[in-house]
């Protein structure tokens, strides 16, 4: 008893967030834990900086004429959205907050390999965020997120070079955290945590972190290329100079294609660990789940074609594109599955946490079933460019991704925080974000199939009415978004006490202190179960 | 605002049709792989609920069996629409012989269309009913995409490349005609009106918009007024190819390759002399990239295709 009270007080278990109160202690951290709070601050600065470009968009579209901004400052608009919603808040969120804050705590390792590198990455990832402010907000760019020579590099006015530069730079960051998931799994698994006791977050993490490192040096590669032919006139994407502008496209999507499952595979790892939480059950096939994650990993980088059905690629080609993006879809349908074969004879809470999780699925399951007939390629012809895809890839990147951050935001709380908030309101939250994101994106299916093109500013009349409801449903969706904000900061000072284990889940990041100590574990933690060792039940019991 | 809801596109072909059974029939196959996920989440959620009093035992943590058959089933199912849609798909890129073929330049923000009678249009284009037309398109700048919905096709139209889309309207009306690439400031107000008339109405417009002479007429006129004709005359004593039923015939080029000398073939032997050679010619003609506007271009591409009906000259 005396031990361990001694080991409470001493200054190595103190909770992380009093290690220091000094702006320094913040900004020079190597503790994995903090460098995460760091990273959650700012990216939820960018998601609302992106947000607001996306709500100054239905609001411009509310009207056929787009009476709000000219063309020009629409089109700045959607390329400010996309790029920051994409590099600076989807593709690090999940790995960079929950991923670096857990993977120790989940592996039973005090920090993550390269705790420098660590934070080398969030400074070059702020660094890249802030030039990247800078180019678009004065200068102002107009090229789309998508950037497609030969447009960026010979037509498009503003701050393309500077923009670019900063998207090679936040690559970096994100190979710098790639690099330290992989070696951090490894070679930090405490004992006993063997490859099959491993919670699916961090699998699924791992598989992020593997897309992470092999295809973001493609897209340094590429946006390379674009600044040489720019600077020193050598023809590789303008055709005037014998280049190619298809070239650009493969080696884009190439990047961007596997970028998708950047953002999706960690949400996929969250869902493992929400599902089985709130069923208080172990995992229904817990191998087809993890080496789902390992598949879509690498079919993923063999389906990038999709993206070029129109584009003047083969038709052969096409043909084996689409076929290969129909076997993508697979591994991603075996996980929803489990999911629901997890929940039978579970015990099931309907805490935010697992509301968010059903949304998820709900919404994911739309966004990748549209993506399968996306997949077929007369489908493509028809409507590729139209808002049949930007709502596709919404139901994916925000109806997918990002509730998945705001599930793992409601579970993890307790733990960073060591505070409980309203549970109230996080289930009514959980509500909005889900009828507000429908609201906002199903009718983007109707307008796509009518033929409506995406990034118009002005329209055909006669979209008018399912455009307003889709600006009518943004705004409850931004609502959704807002209200986190007050309950959860609110917590910070008034919520209760969490305890260590709030949710009574498995996993050794519920074994220490909420929040936890400077150093994660006071002695080495040895495991001995699998992984979602829930207990099994008795006969007709209420647990 | 416009009084009526609109659901669903306009069919003006029969490709629209059965792209829209298409949908109709794969909307059933996602309703059966979706619909049960939707109810047994809630099922579950509500049976399931903590605090309740219900029979949890020997819940199972893996089964193979279902497990493959929840992989297996849904994409062998996929694979029979994906046959479907890939044959539809390969309809669009085999046009029929016997086309009308009209050709199309793209430029920022603009559409131009050129008859083979000679005439001309922008962002408006005039084709027959029930007729194959094949548009040629060029862009001037950037890349663009020829879209319309009526009829469910799109085409990219890539600078440096001679795209090509072919389609059979096959009902008379109005429709909408637009850019679905992004293409800079003006992106969305680059589109007009696609016209599907009947033969009559459209030889009508052709004569109403007619010009002195069809594309082919003025590209022989070009094609002496810039020399072309002093090398690739048959009595000519330069050795240049002679271009009588060059179109749609193999070439061997003199790095090995063979390829088929189509539109995109004849433009760039004007525009790029030096891309493709012709095995046995020397790399001798200049470029003319600089000198023809785009409308000259056409016209000799047009006269050009239009040498087709000699027999080629056995050498």
């Amino acid at each position: 008893m005396t031990v361990g009270a001694t080991l409470e007080t001493s200054p190595e278990r103190t909770s992380y967030l009093r290690a220091g109160y000094t702006l320094w202690s913040w900004l020079a951290t190597t503790d994995h834990k903090r460098i995460a709070v760091l990273y959650l601050y700012s990216i939820t600065a960018f998601f609302f900086i992106g947000g607001i470009a996306a709500a100054l968009m239905r609001l411009d579209l509310a009207t056929p004429g787009g009476d709000l901004l000219s063309n020009e400052g629409y089109n700045r608009a959607f390329t400010l959205h996309g790029v920051i919603m994409v590099w600076f808040f989807l593709i690090p969120s999940i790995p960079a907050t929950f991923g670096n804050f857990l993977i120790p705590l989940m592996i039973g390792a005090q920090d993550l390999a390269f705790p420098r590198i660590n934070l080398a990455s969030w400074y070059l990832y702020i660094l890249a965020g802030l030039f990247t402010l800078y180019a678009m907000i004065v200068g102002g760019v107009d090229t789309g997120w998508t950037f497609y020579t030969p447009l960026s590099t010979l037509f498009a006015n503003g701050y393309v070079v500077a923009a670019l530069l900063a998207v090679i730079v936040v690559g970096f960051s994100s190979i710098f955290t790639g690099l330290n998931f992989i070696v951090t799994v490894h070679k930090l698994r405490c004992p006993g945590m063997t490859w099959s006791r491993l919670p699916l977050f961090v699998w699924s993490l791992y598989a992020t972190a593997m897309i992470l490192v092999l295809a973001t040096p493609v897209l340094t590669m590429l946006l390379i290329l674009v600044c040489v032919e720019r600077v020193f006139g050598i023809g590789i994407l303008n055709p005037d100079l014998g280049g190619d502008p298809l070239l650009y496209q493969h080696l884009f999507w190439f990047y961007s294609h596997p970028a998708v499952y950047i953002m999706v595979l960690p949400a996929f790892g969250v869902l493992s660990e929400l599902v089985t939480a709130a069923a208080r059950k172990r995992i229904f096939g817990y191998w087809f789940i993890a080496y789902s994650s390992v598949a879509i990993a690498i079919i993923g980088f063999l389906v990038w074609g999709h993206h070029m059905f129109v584009a003047g690629e083969s038709m052969y080609a096409s043909a084996v594109f689409s076929f290969l993006s129909i076997a993508v879809a697979v591994p991603s349908g075996i996980k929803v599955y489990n999911w629901i074969a997890t929940l039978y004879k579970g015990s099931i809470s309907l805490d935010p946490a697992f509301l968010f999780a059903m949304g998820f699925i709900g919404l994911f399951v739309i966004g990748g079933l549209t993506g399968l007939m996306l997949a077929m390629i007369a489908v493509d012809v028809h409507v590729h460019d139209t808002y049949f895809v930007v709502a596709h890839f919404h139901y994916i990147m925000v109806g997918g991704a990002v509730t998945a951050f705001f599930g793992a935001l409601h579970f993890w709380w307790p733990k960073i925080t060591g505070r409980m908030y309203n549970i109230t309101w996080g289930r009514i939250t959980a509500a909005l974000i889900f009828l507000g994101f429908n609201l906002t994106f199903f009718p983007q299916f109707i307008l796509g199939y009518l033929g409506m093109p995406r990034r118009y500013h002005v329209y055909p009349p006669e979209f008018q009415v399912l455009h307003v409801l889709s600006s009518a449903g943004a705004s409850i969706l931004a609502m959704g978004y807002l209200l986190p904000f007050i309950y959860l900061l609110y917590s910070l000072r008034h919520g209760q006490p969490a305890g260590p284990n709030p949710w009574g889940a498995t996993g050794l990041e519920w074994t220490v202190p909420s929040p936890p100590p400077k150093l994660n574990f006071a002695e080495t933690p040895v495991v001995t179960r699998p992984p979602y060792d829930y207990p099994i039940k008795d006969p007709m019991s209420r647990e | 605002m416009n009084g009526s809801l609109p659901f669903w596109p306009e069919q003006a072909s029969s490709h629209a049709a059965q792209l829209d059974m298409f949908i109709l029939a794969f909307s059933v196959l996602v309703a059966l792989l979706a619909i049960p996920v939707g109810i047994l989440i809630f099922v579950f959620a509500v049976k399931y609920r903590r605090n309740k009093s219900v029979d949890r035992q020997h819940a199972p943590n893996r089964k193979v069996w279902l497990e493959v058959s929840w992989s297996v089933l849904p994409f062998l199912a996929a694979l029979g629409f994906y046959i479907w849609s890939t044959a539809l798909f390969f309809d669009l890129n085999h046009p029929p012989s016997g086309t009308l073929d009209i050709f199309i330049v793209a430029k920022q923000w603009m559409w131009k269309a050129e008859h083979p009678g000679g005439q001309r249009e922008i962002d408006e284009l005039h084709v027959p009913v029930g007729q194959a037309v094949r548009l040629i398109m060029n862009s001037q700048d950037v890349i663009h995409s020829l879209y319309v919905p009526a009829l469910r096709v799109k085409q990219d139209v890539v600078p440096g490349r001679t795209m090509s889309l072919w389609f059979r309207a096959e009902k008379p009306g109005v429709y909408w005609m637009t850019c679905a690439e992004f293409c800079g400031t003006d992106h969305s107000v680059m589109g007009g009106k696609f016209y599907v008339q009947t033969a009559d109405e459209y030889a009508a417009w052709l004569a109403r918009s007619g010009v002195d002479l069809s594309l082919a007429a003025s590209g022989e006129i070009l094609f002496r007024k810039y020399g072309c004709s002093g090398c690739h005359a048959a009595s000519s004593v330069v050795h240049a190819p002679d271009l009588t039923g060059l179109y749609g015939r193999s070439v061997a080029l003199a790095n090995g390759q063979t390829v088929i000398a189509d539109e995109q073939y004849i433009q760039d032997s004007i525009l790029l002399p030096q891309k493709q050679v012709a095995a046995g010619y020397g790399p001798i003609m200049p470029t003319f990239k600089n000198i023809l506007g785009e409308d000259e271009v056409i016209q000799l591409v047009a006269y050009i295709k239009s040498l087709r009906q000699a027999s080629w000259r056995v050498k």
